[in-house]
């Protein structure tokens, strides 16, 4: 059908009002269900304990308090201050930002290809652990049987069964975007959510009485205090708060954009932050009693056990667990449907960028952004991921979009709009005036200083790493492609995107309230004003 | 378990959980600020929204 509005003509078109969460519960349910996600469930455990165990309770708390919670602040301040996705909120900032934005977005469209390929292999061993379909050998089944797992290189050898549920995964994630922001992804996290909290509570309940469960929480808490000398260790704790936050990637500016401007922006952003890592911890417990039964069952020590972190835990150690324990299957269940549901939410939240992005730029509804955006990623994700290369691209696509993609994400936004543009005191004053917990000059002092430092510490440790010592076992050619060429999807999208013309200009936009305090206008790029 | 793992799997469960708690009885308690500065109600009409196809 036509359109029902719109901008031809050269008639000025009726505005659309922009969508809403419903209120502050929503927004707060579906901000948590976006940053609860596979990391919390398969990586603090391993980091936690392979850190000082219970000492790494202390730059854990550190890393959150000053860095996790401060650039959520951000992202949230740019994302309801001007009022839009994250190329248009930065755009908003000043135009040439709008690249940063689409960086995120770019960062979104590739995490978005393969996470939803381990959701798929979660829900496929959600249906196995029924009849415990991995059989003796799960190490075998997961790269063989299941995943088909051929040498590094590229692949059209599509595998059945990761198509199935990949392509069910995507028609979920379709429909749920088509329905809006309100309707669609508030609605599915409210459903999702709890059932993600009540599955997962009892899974932990029951791992608590395993054998060997004290062993293994005995293992996770015992404090080497030592650790706490080693610079690495604070680096791991930075990594884990930044990667588990869902932040500096478009998806927090996206999300505080679509509450109205009225609205409290830190209190429910401690909510979410503390929300996480009590996810976090509850995992801990979980999956290290779980690692304790097993040990007890090997007759071995917690430090002797392998694949204890990641998707070698998920794929290889846990079903082998569940296969020992008595009543597996009901634990099987629950623990790959608990990282179904946790994928899927986060899934929602990363898809949501770029449908927004696409929405603005190129006036699309939700439903046809959904459809358009949704179907282009699918296909790559299915071309990509549900052939026998699948667990290698992932693997590295995973390490270089993370550990280089968002952390010069982090390091670019907190440069640029603290150093360059200079608009800390602007965003601060933002938060303070519609948030009813009030952020000092501390906020600017990690933003401005901390942050960029140790995030750009990891960036560069990383890069010359990856440059040096390659990644993995896999052969250089296949890094540079799979790696490095990630690197350059991320770039020239973001360049590309933003030359594309927008539909109508997100320019004419006044933020509120007012900066300076009083003013009668705030205008969107004003370097005098931000000072 | 040692006592010094209890300890600290108390500790973690207090600070991270009492958070969460705090947090959530905060915003219950002051869910929204009650002195706005003036503006920012016509926020619907205001904002430059993605236009809507009706396919």
């Amino acid at each position: 059908m036509a359109e029902t509005t719109g901008t031809t003509g050269g008639a000025a078109a009726p505005e659309k009002p922009r969508e809403e969460w419903t209120g502050q519960v929503g927004f707060i349910i579906a901000a948590i269900g976006s940053a609860v996600g596979l990391g919390n469930i398969w990586r603090f455990p391993g980091v936690a304990y392979e850190n000082g165990g219970g000492a790494f309770l202390i730059p854990y708390l550190v890393a959150l308090l000053t860095a996790g919670i401060p650039i959520l602040f951000l992202d949230y301040a740019i994302g309801h201050r001007f009022r839009g996705s994250a190329p248009t909120a930065f755009r908003r900032l000043r135009t040439w930002l709008e690249t940063l934005g689409w960086f995120q977005v770019m960062i979104c469209f590739v995490i978005a290809v393969y996470y939803a390929a381990v959701i798929a292999w979660s829900l496929s061993f959600f249906v196995f652990s029924f009849d415990l379909g991995w059989g003796d050998d799960p190490a075998a089944f997961f790269t063989g049987d299941y995943l088909q797992v051929s040498e590094p290189g590229i692949s059209l050898d599509f595998v059945p069964g990761v198509l199935i549920p990949l392509a069910i995964v995507w028609v979920l994630t379709i429909v749920v975007l088509a329905g809006g922001v309100a309707k669609g992804v508030q609605r599915a996290n409210m459903v999702f959510l709890p059932l993600l909290v009540i599955a997962f509570l009892v899974l932990v309940v029951r791992s608590l009485f395993l054998q060997g469960a004290t062993d293994g929480l005995n293992a996770l808490f015992t404090p080497n205090w030592e650790a706490l000398g080693d610079a690495n260790v604070w680096i791991a704790a930075y990594s884990q708060i930044f990667f588990s936050l869902s932040i500096a990637f478009g998806i927090m500016i996206t999300y505080a954009s679509y509450r109205k401007r009225r609205a409290n922006l830190t209190s429910p952003g401690l909510v979410v932050a503390f929300a996480n890592s009590s996810f976090e911890i509850l995992a801990g417990i979980g999956v290290f009693s779980t690692l304790g039964f097993l040990a007890h069952q090997e007759g071995v020590q917690i430090g002797e056990l392998e694949n204890i972190s990641g998707p070698t835990l998920t794929f290889i150690t846990f079903p082998a667990i569940i296969s020992e324990m008595p009543g597996g299957v009901f634990f099987g269940a629950l623990f790959f449907g608990s990282l179904a549901m946790a994928g899927f939410t986060s899934l929602l939240s990363i898809t949501q960028v770029i449908s927004a992005g696409f929405q603005e730029k190129f006036g699309w509804s939700p439903r046809q952004a959904a459809l358009r955006v949704g179907l282009v990623t699918a296909i790559v994700s299915v071309l990509l991921f549900s052939t026998a290369d699948g667990l290698n691209a992932l693997d590295t696509a995973d390490q270089w979009v993370n550990n280089i993609g968002v952390v010069a994400s982090a390091v670019l936004t907190c440069v640029l709009v603290l150093w360059v543009l200079r608009r800390g005191r602007e965003l601060q004053y933002h938060l303070n005036a519609v948030s009813t917990f009030r952020v000092g000059a501390w906020w600017q002092v990690f933003l401005a200083v901390l942050a960029p430092i140790v995030l750009g510490y990891m960036l560069i440790s990383r890069i010359v790493t990856l440059i040096t010592d390659g990644y993995g076992e896999y052969p250089s050619g296949y890094t540079d492609l799979v790696g490095w060429g990630t690197v350059v999807v991320l770039v020239v999208g973001a360049i590309v995107l933003t030359v594309l013309r927008w539909r109508r200009s997100p320019d004419t936009f006044t933020p509120w309230p007012p900066y300076p305090p009083g003013a009668t206008t705030a205008r969107t790029e004003s370097p005098e004003v931000a000072r | 378990m040692s006592a010094s793992a209890v300890f600290l799997m108390l500790l973690a469960m207090v600070v991270v959980w009492g958070g969460l708690i705090l947090s959530v009885l905060a915003v219950r308690a002051h869910p929204e600020r009650t002195d706005f500065p003036p503006g920012g109600e016509d926020d619907l009409r205001e904002d430059d929204a993605p236009l809507e196809h009706d396919t």
